[in-house]
């Protein structure tokens, strides 16, 4: 048995649900059954558009997907030219 | 108005008393200033007040119609919810510093003519400045330093051009001007500067993480804003302003992928905001400046709230750096939910207030056939999903545990975030008391089938994007660095510029000055020849003499006179 002053405090050991893995997992396939049904749903109503291009099936899901990796990549490689250490301005 | 002292004034007169007052009188005291402004505001007919005349022109301290009034309740809501937050700092400087810059800026949403804007607006300047100073820290300095030039520049700039404008049309009045002629294109670059366009940005990104913890709140909510109220009522209908929105909606976001202090990630993000506020002015019909408005007033109360969230993370666990922060839902359970509704309410999920606002201004570049602009703003508008809405509460909430155990935020952080939080839903929720304070008639449903399900495929897939690429280990670490940016041209470029000059100019410097030095010397014993001691002009004359020299010239006058 430890003594009482090794204890760490009540709410540093407690579990999350969100500690465990396979529950992020969980949310993540959530997730994806979500965007599923979202993208399948552009099948059961009437889309109201101003440009033709809106009305391709999915077209927000895909834009929005397509985008936010792009975004992302291209911001991986400006990361190459822009970064400098923390202290760059302090030298 | 109170009495007749106009809107604006009395908070800044106000805080003059603030600081003799004790600790919770104090409070009471700031809490009441707004609440006595905004209820001067309420019933106040439209038209001018406080008109007078200098130098036979017409100056109007106080206009009042729709787009001052909206401009002004919102400026006082957001200073009453930022006094609330900042209820536990004791430092007098910011409580001072605080009311005053609230002040100018509702002055200045009044303010009929250029020369009372001009007045306001280094108001502005000045007083948040000391919003920055009091972190008290070597860089929080300089960076004020550097905001102060930048803020006040464009006060100078917008008070060249009211002179050139008062010279050409021989009017003060603050109205529609447009690009034509020098006068617009100077009054246009002072509040561009302000509003953070394109190159002009940076101030924003580099002072407002530096400020204190409420500062940072109440700097979110003002000047940006103030310089889209001055552009929606200036600047309507020019063009130019579309390509200059669309920019300033992509290209912040990019860094605000990459930026590791949280607060800058914001910072990055109020200026995507703004773009798309300025897109709406740019486009110019009712549907587009409604949209402005909409925007300016609910991104106020979303971005005071993310503000807020992360002044609570920076205040507990003394860091706001994405790398250092995890895990902290466990700590602070209420400022994380909060958070999140702000997020939500950035990224315009439907029954958030960005939705309702966001989407007039999307409609309105779809129904001008701006293909081009209407496809950048969705691409920004998945992108500050992604940056604002997920990167956020992901980093500093979620992500791994950093192991770091915090108490909760203050009970006045937490009251000023659940009022914030709570009218953020409200608007999204219940858009009809915001829709009938806009300037224009509105049209317009924001919940039809289509608008609802394409905004949610367009968001939920780019969090799908976020999840996908952060289980792949593709999406870029948060590391501790800084990124360069436009003021990498003026703390680095110029500087070392400077230094070359210096350096290789030298021996031209020193000819210069030798040469200068040299006919110093020779001016000065020239002066002493004459003037000195021995010098002819210097000698004393005798009475005598100068009696003959009198008469002498007098002879010449009389000659002169009869011929």
């Amino acid at each position: 048995m430890t003594p009482p002053t090794d204890r760490t405090p009540k709410d540093k050991d407690r579990r999350y649900w969100l500690d465990d893995p396979r529950n992020v997992s969980k949310v993540f396939w959530t997730l994806c059954l979500i965007c599923l049904l979202l993208f399948a749903a552009d099948a059961l109503y009437d889309k109201k558009v101003h440009f033709a291009f809106e009305a391709w099936f999915g077209f927000f899901g895909i834009f929005g997907f397509v985008a936010c990796v792009g975004l992302v990549l291209a911001a991986k490689e400006l990361r190459r030219v822009l970064k400098r250490d923390e202290d760059y301005y302090d030298r | 108005m109170i009495g007749s002292i106009p809107p604006g004034l009395v908070l800044v007169l106000g805080a003059l008393v603030a600081p003799v007052l004790p600790g919770r009188l104090r409070n009471l005291y700031l809490l009441a200033l707004p609440v006595l402004g905004l209820a001067g505001l309420i019933g106040l007919e439209h038209g001018i007040y406080g008109a007078f005349e200098v130098f036979g022109y017409q100056l109007a301290v106080v206009r009042v119609d729709k787009l001052s009034l909206l401009f002004g309740y919102i400026f006082h809501i957001a200073a009453l919810l930022s006094v609330v937050y900042a209820l536990h700092v004791t430092d007098r400087v910011q409580a001072v510093a605080g009311m005053v810059y609230v002040g100018s800026a509702i002055g200045a949403v009044f303010a009929g003519d250029l020369i009372t804007l001009f007045v306001y607006w280094e108001g502005t300047a000045v007083a948040s400045v000391f919003l920055i100073w009091a972190r008290r820290t070597e860089r929080a300095y300089s960076a004020g330093m550097r905001y102060l030039i930048i803020q006040v520049a464009s006060g100078v700039l917008l008070l060249a051009g009211a002179i050139l404008h008062v010279a050409e049309t021989g009017s003060l009045t603050f109205d529609r001007m447009g690009l034509d002629g020098l006068a617009g294109t100077l009054i246009f670059l002072a509040f561009g500067i302000k509003c953070a366009f394109p190159l002009l940005h940076n101030w924003l990104q580099d002072a407002y993480p530096e400020a204190t913890v409420t500062g940072t709140v109440f700097l979110s909510a003002f000047t940006t804003k103030l310089a889209v109220y001055a552009l929606a009522r200036g600047f309507a209908g020019t063009e130019m302003l579309i390509w200059i929105g669309a920019t300033m909606t992509a290209f912040p976001i990019f860094y605000a992928v990459i930026e590791n202090d949280l607060r800058r990630v914001l910072a990055y993000s109020l200026n995507n905001q703004l773009g798309f506020m300025v897109v709406g002015i740019g486009i110019g019909t009712e549907l587009s400046l409604n949209g402005t408005a909409a925007h300016a007033f609910s991104h106020i109360l979303y971005k005071a709230l993310l503000f807020m969230s992360m002044g609570a993370v920076l205040l507990r666990t003394g860091t706001i750096k994405g790398s250092d922060l995890g895990g902290l839902y466990k700590s602070m359970p209420w400022t994380t939910g909060f958070c999140i509704v702000g997020a939500a309410s950035i990224s315009a999920f439907p029954l958030f207030s960005g939705f309702i606002s966001k989407s007039l201004i999307l409609t309105a570049a779809a129904e001008g056939h701006y293909t081009v602009t209407w496809l950048v703003l969705l691409f920004a508008s998945a992108g500050v999903f992604h940056h604002s809405g997920i990167k956020i509460p992901y980093f500093a909430f979620f992500a791994h545990d950093s192991g770091i155990r915090c108490k909760e935020a203050p009970i006045n952080m937490l009251v000023a975030m659940g009022i914030t939080a709570f009218l953020c839903i409200a608007i999204g929720v219940w858009p009809d008391p915001l829709y009938a304070l806009l300037p224009y008639p509105v049209d317009f449903a924001p919940y039809t089938t289509t608008h609802v399900i394409t905004q949610l495929q367009l968001l939920l897939f780019s969090a799908l994007a976020f999840a996908v690429l952060m289980r792949t280990g593709i999406y870029p670490p948060e590391l501790r660095s800084v990124n360069l940016d436009f003021d990498w041209s003026y703390r680095r470029l110029l500087p070392a510029a400077a230094g070359f000059v210096m350096a290789y100019g030298r021996p031209t410097r020193e000819r210069l000055i030798a040469t200068a030095e040299r006919r110093i010397e020779r001016f000065i014993a020239r002066l002493y020849r004459h003037h000195g001691p021995q010098g002819p002009l210097a000698r004393t004359w005798q009475t005598g003499s100068t009696a003959l020299w009198v008469a002498f010239l007098l002879g010449i006058y009389l000659i002169l006179y009869y011929v």
